[in-house]
């Protein structure tokens, strides 16, 4: 039988321009405390510990092995690292679930981009013998994107300033986001996106606590159970992909069972105004279903737990009773390479 | 007390030498003559640039086919702000272009007066690089031209004189780095001359550099404490290989020394003895050169040799 795997609990840091004063393990540990407090769990009690990060963002190798001074690796834990956002360390601690070994798990995920200059950097991620070469910068890309979205009559410029603002308007709400209320959609940086088709560049954390069975409603009132979740990569040629959809998305989704009943609520990690677009098609969203309330990365992009931060953003929704079905959405590399899908039900409210 | 974070330029710089396979190395070999070549796969469809496995079928692929130097923007995006490394150092547009014969589109960039200049659907021409290597950057950009759709993939067998086999891929990233609250507590004390660790305040170890975390515990560190200066080698290792750029003579001795007052030893080099004279158990302190920030080296202290017992937790 397959065990039933839950998101029990999600914290944040306070997304910020610049965190300099502090460490990166020193910016991570609150978030560490915070989610663990939450479910009144200790770091001995935790059955595995899974974390995203990139040491591009840092400049510095193994970066990673520090920032583990923040969960207590002594006596030593059953501890394992992906070099990409969280989301997909998230992934690898629910395989773990399943298999049984265990039956929590906490994932957690930091960025640091205000240490060097993140266009620059992510150009490094690139294929090295025909493109990085030519350091065509992540804005560069997405304007592609954009431009072709807007040739085939997708989307427009207008419209694109109107995901940026209700982006940023729902993210009012939101605490820790970056960038809140009216952001003026601004200048030109790679024609056709603007400022405010961009997201903020900024240090965040997230962790999130998985639980299987009966140990999740322990932990959670109304766990977050992830009824499906599949991730799935395109060609790293973009000339080879279709940029104005993300087949990759639909199957992840598909895999999920995203289609199987309709969500009312989707966190889609979209970097820039153009990417919802996208995303939208490719997962046949509906203009009923509530798209990014927390505002979504064009409000808050800390790189490497952006993606993170969508599951437990959706996660949380569930835990408060605001949604029942939500689809949370991760990306990494150029215009949408790699798209993770996860599906989150909380048990149904018996409402009088 | 506040004290501002440190903060320092950091430039990490790496020429990656790396090996082409039989389809890169026609592709760039080719370019340096200026001729593009594509592959096709079992399909029938032609890739530019090629890649060695089908991207839907992973099939293995090897048939080259050149193409023509012209061919269509399928989207452009306006950079009006060219960064470091980019093809052109004016404005420019990036494009994907559709070569003639191909299927798939190449990302370079069109040198064109401005955004009013560029369409999708445009049609472009390579400018060659003048001086070419057998890298995507003798393709220098593109730039308009008005030709009419040119030409067929022709099979190509992906052989000229001295093939490329590898390209340098150089890079540079310029960071500014801060070691954070903890350790720039740390490196401030050291230029007084002192050396501060940080107590946990659950299992009281003190730890030499803080971090801000006690990774047995998992929580903040925040009390300071002074220790040494004097401390105990508890291991160390005879260096015999002169690292570059570094003024000392070999052999020396690099050694793990656990300074009085902490948990947890710390590495330096001992200096001030022979180095087949340095043992476990002696007992050394911090040596500062004139204007140093840091401790030089660390020397005997002339102490009796400390008790295998003192020190045998810090190993
Ligand atoms: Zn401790």
């Amino acid at each position: 039988m397959t065990r039933e795997i839950a998101v029990v609990a999600f914290a944040q840091t306070d997304h910020r321009r610049t965190s300099d004063e502090l460490s990166e393990v020193e910016m991570l540990m609150p978030v560490l405390h915070e989610v663990l407090d939450r479910t009144g769990l200790k770091t001995s009690d935790i059955g595995f510990t899974c974390s995203g990060s990139s040491d591009y963002l840092a400049g510095r190798a193994f970066s990673f092995t520090l920032a583990l001074d923040g969960v207590g690796a002594w006596p030593p834990i059953s501890e394992s690292h992906v070099e990409m956002d969280g989301a997909w360390a998230l992934y690898e601690a629910w395989t773990k679930l399943l298999t049984g070994d265990t039956d929590t798990a906490l994932v957690y995920a930091y960025g640091k981009s205000s240490p060097g200059s993140v266009r620059d950097v992510l150009t490094r991620q690139l294929d090295p013998y025909y493109v990085a070469p030519l350091w065509p910068d992540s804005v560069a890309l997405a304007a592609l994107q954009a431009q072709a979205l807007i040739d085939e009559g997708y989307t427009d410029e207008p419209a694109l300033a109107a995901v940026a603002a209700r982006s940023r308007a729902d993210a009012q709400a939101n605490s820790h986001a970056q960038l809140r209320g009216s952001v003026p959609h601004g200048e030109y940086v790679v024609h056709p996106l603007r400022t405010g088709d961009c997201p903020p560049i900024g240090d965040g954390a997230a962790a999130v606590i998985l639980a299987a069975g009966d140990r999740a409603r322990e932990l959670c009132e109304r766990p977050a159970w992830i009824r499906g979740i599949d991730h799935r990569i395109e060609a790293h040629s973009l000339g080879v992909r279709e940029l104005t959809d993300s087949p990759s998305t639909r199957l992840a989704a598909e895999k999920a069972g995203a289609f199987e009943r309709p969500v009312d609520t989707a966190e889609l990690h979209a970097p820039f105004t153009s990417q919802e677009v996208v995303l939208r098609k490719a997962l046949r969203l509906g203009d009923d279903v509530r798209v990014n309330p927390s505002g979504g990365a064009l409000a808050a992009n800390p790189i490497m737990a952006a993606g993170l931060v969508r599951i437990g953003e959706a996660a949380a929704r569930i835990h408060r009773g605001e949604s029942d079905r939500a689809l949370a959405h991760a990306t990494s590399g150029p215009c949408l390479q790699q798209n993770l899908v996860a599906v989150l039900e909380g048990e149904p409210r018996h409402v009088q | 007390m506040t004290t501002e974070v440190l903060k320092a330029p950091l430039v990490v710089e790496f020429p990656f030498t790396r090996s082409l396979g039989p389809v890169q190395s026609a592709f760039l070999t080719g370019l340096r003559e200026q001729v593009v070549l594509g592959v096709r796969t079992t399909d029938g469809r032609t890739l530019v640039p090629p890649v060695e496995y089908d991207p839907v079928t992973a099939d293995e692929i090897r048939d080259l086919v050149q193409v023509a130097p012209t061919g269509t923007v399928t989207t452009w995006a306006w950079n009006h702000a060219p960064r470091r490394g980019q093809p052109l150092g004016t404005p420019f547009a990036w494009v994907l272009v559709r070569l003639d014969g191909a299927d798939t589109a190449l990302l370079h960039a069109l040198d064109a007066p401005g955004p009013d200049a560029v369409h999708s659907g445009m049609r472009v021409r390579i400018r060659w690089a003048a001086e070419r290597t057998g890298a995507i950057t003798d393709i220098a950009c593109f730039e308009p031209d008005d030709s009419v759709i040119g030409g067929e993939a022709a099979d190509h067998d992906g052989r000229f004189e001295s093939m490329v086999t590898g390209i340098v891929a150089s890079a540079r990233l310029d960071y500014t780095y801060s070691p954070g609250r903890a350790q720039t507590d740390y490196i401030n004390a050291l230029a007084e001359r002192r050396i501060v660790g940080e107590r946990c305040p659950a299992c009281r170890k003190v730890y030499v550099p803080p971090r801000g975390a006690c990774p047995t515990c998992g929580v903040a560190t925040a009390e300071q404490v002074e220790v040494g200066p004097g401390g105990t080698v508890t291991t160390f290792c005879i260096v015999n290989i002169k690292a570059r750029n570094l003024d000392i003579e070999v052999p020396y001795v690099y050694a793990h020394i656990a300074l009085d007052g902490a948990d947890l030893a710390l590495h330096g080099r001992i200096g001030g003895i022979p180095y087949d004279q340095v043992r476990m158990g002696l007992r050394v302190e911090p040596v500062w050169t004139e204007g140093g920030r840091y401790p030089d080296h660390y020397r005997p202290t002339g102490e009796p040799d400390a008790d295998y017992e003192t020190y045998k937790e810090s190993l």
